[in-house]
């Protein structure tokens, strides 16, 4: 069984406001650059397969 | 709800030591300059140039998109530069600056972020235009990450010579994009960039010759010697002016590109020539810069005119006509 006593430690310490910025900053990066591979997704979709693509029987 | 930044330590009742600030990772523009926009810029002229002179058709948009990864993926081979060359970057105080040397990056941030977006890269390109400009593409990454990065340039003093074909190898990409197939004009346009880079590189590496002696890196100057090198600047130099109008000769390139690769070509020649007589204190690194400068400014007039004459229609036969 695992003793957390034994193991490595894990230890947390307080962001400087500093250090939230910057990771706020790049989660936001993270969130257009997602919103971004999206966009390019569905471009390339219409772009291969014509706006014809929906366009079909269930 | 208090943030929290992750710490670690090794064994029961050790002390706990707090990575530095970076541990939480660095600002945006540092993840940028992993992927060495300069480079990325370059990237995607050359391989527009090598889609223009393409015979075929490209629709708009996945030539866009072609381009994006190609630029990509030329920006995730630089990112696994910068992750397995950050010792000697410190060294050199022209790359001791970057994200992970400076400590605003860790290394193992930097190696994730080059393998997905490397991968990404080649996938998205695949799968928007074919798979030859995908291998063309890995090949691309793969050759400058580890033939050049990890191998050559620690190894040898042709290290840039040989590891210049991945910077020469975008034209050739795009033509893939467009035609599916890989022709005579990119692999003409493969070999300008080729033979460009080792008098554009040396010419900078007889500047910091210090520089890379003290990282252990060795460049030409280095090992063969500062007047070996310079006389080499001119070998490849007079090489290269020909070969600049080797499009001329075979049709796709017309006047103003012959004007301009003539012009050019000779300049190249005439730099590496005072970069040959200068060779003491002041006068020897300007020359070199000069060089350098120049080779920079030739390159890329030599393929501005190209896109000019294909994209703009400017171009006037000079032979065949």
């Amino acid at each position: 069984m695992h003793d957390p006593d034994l193991g490595p430690k894990i230890a947390y310490r307080a962001l400087t406001p500093e250090e939230e910025a910057r990771r706020r900053k790049r989660s936001l990066a993270i969130a257009l650059a997602l919103g971004a591979m999206v966009v390019l997704f569905f471009v390339l979709t219409i772009a291969k397969l014509g706006p014809q693509v929906l366009n079909r029987p269930l | 709800m208090s943030m929290t930044g992750l710490t670690n330590t090794i064994g029961p009742g050790a002390e706990t030591p707090t990575f530095p600030a970076v541990s939480i990772g660095g600002d945006v523009p540092d993840y940028f300059a992993l992927l060495k926009p300069r480079v990325m810029v370059l990237v995607i002229f050359t391989a527009l140039v090598g889609m223009v002179v393409s015979h075929g058709h490209v629709q708009p948009a996945i030539g866009v998109i072609s381009l994006l990864m190609i630029a990509v993926g030329a920006g995730a081979s630089g990112c696994l530069n910068m992750w397995w060359d950050a010792d000697i970057d410190a060294v050199m105080t022209r790359t001791a600056k970057r994200p992970i040397p400076d400590g605003r990056i860790r290394p193992d941030e930097a190696l994730s972020f080059g393998l997905v977006l490397s991968v990404g890269s080649v996938l998205v390109l695949g799968l928007a235009a074919n798979w030859l400009a995908a291998g063309l593409l890995a090949f691309t990454i793969v050759f400058y990450a580890v033939i050049y990065s990890m191998w050559l340039k620690r190894a040898t003093a042709q290290n840039i010579v040989i590891g210049g074909a991945a910077g020469a190898l975008p034209p050739v990409i795009g033509q893939a994009v467009v035609s599916g197939s890989v022709g005579i004009e990119s692999l003409v346009l493969f070999a300008i960039i080729f033979i460009w880079t080792p008098p554009h590189f040396w010419a900078l590496a007889l500047v910091k010759a210090g520089e890379y002696a003290k990282a252990g890196i060795p460049m030409m100057p280095n090992t063969a010697g500062p007047q070996s090198t310079r006389r080499q600047i001119i070998y490849y130099s007079v090489l290269l002016c020909p070969l600049g109008l080797a499009p001329v000769a075979l049709g796709f390139g017309g006047l103003l590109y012959g004007v301009v690769g003539l012009l050019g070509g000779l300049g190249m020649i005439a730099f590496s020539i005072q970069v040959f007589r200068n060779r003491e204190g002041e006068a020897e690194k300007r020359a070199a810069m000069g060089m350098f400068g120049f080779s920079i400014l030739y390159l890329f007039l030599l393929f501005s005119a190209l896109l000019a004459e294909q994209g703009l229609g400017l171009f006037r036969p000079v032979m065949g006509a």
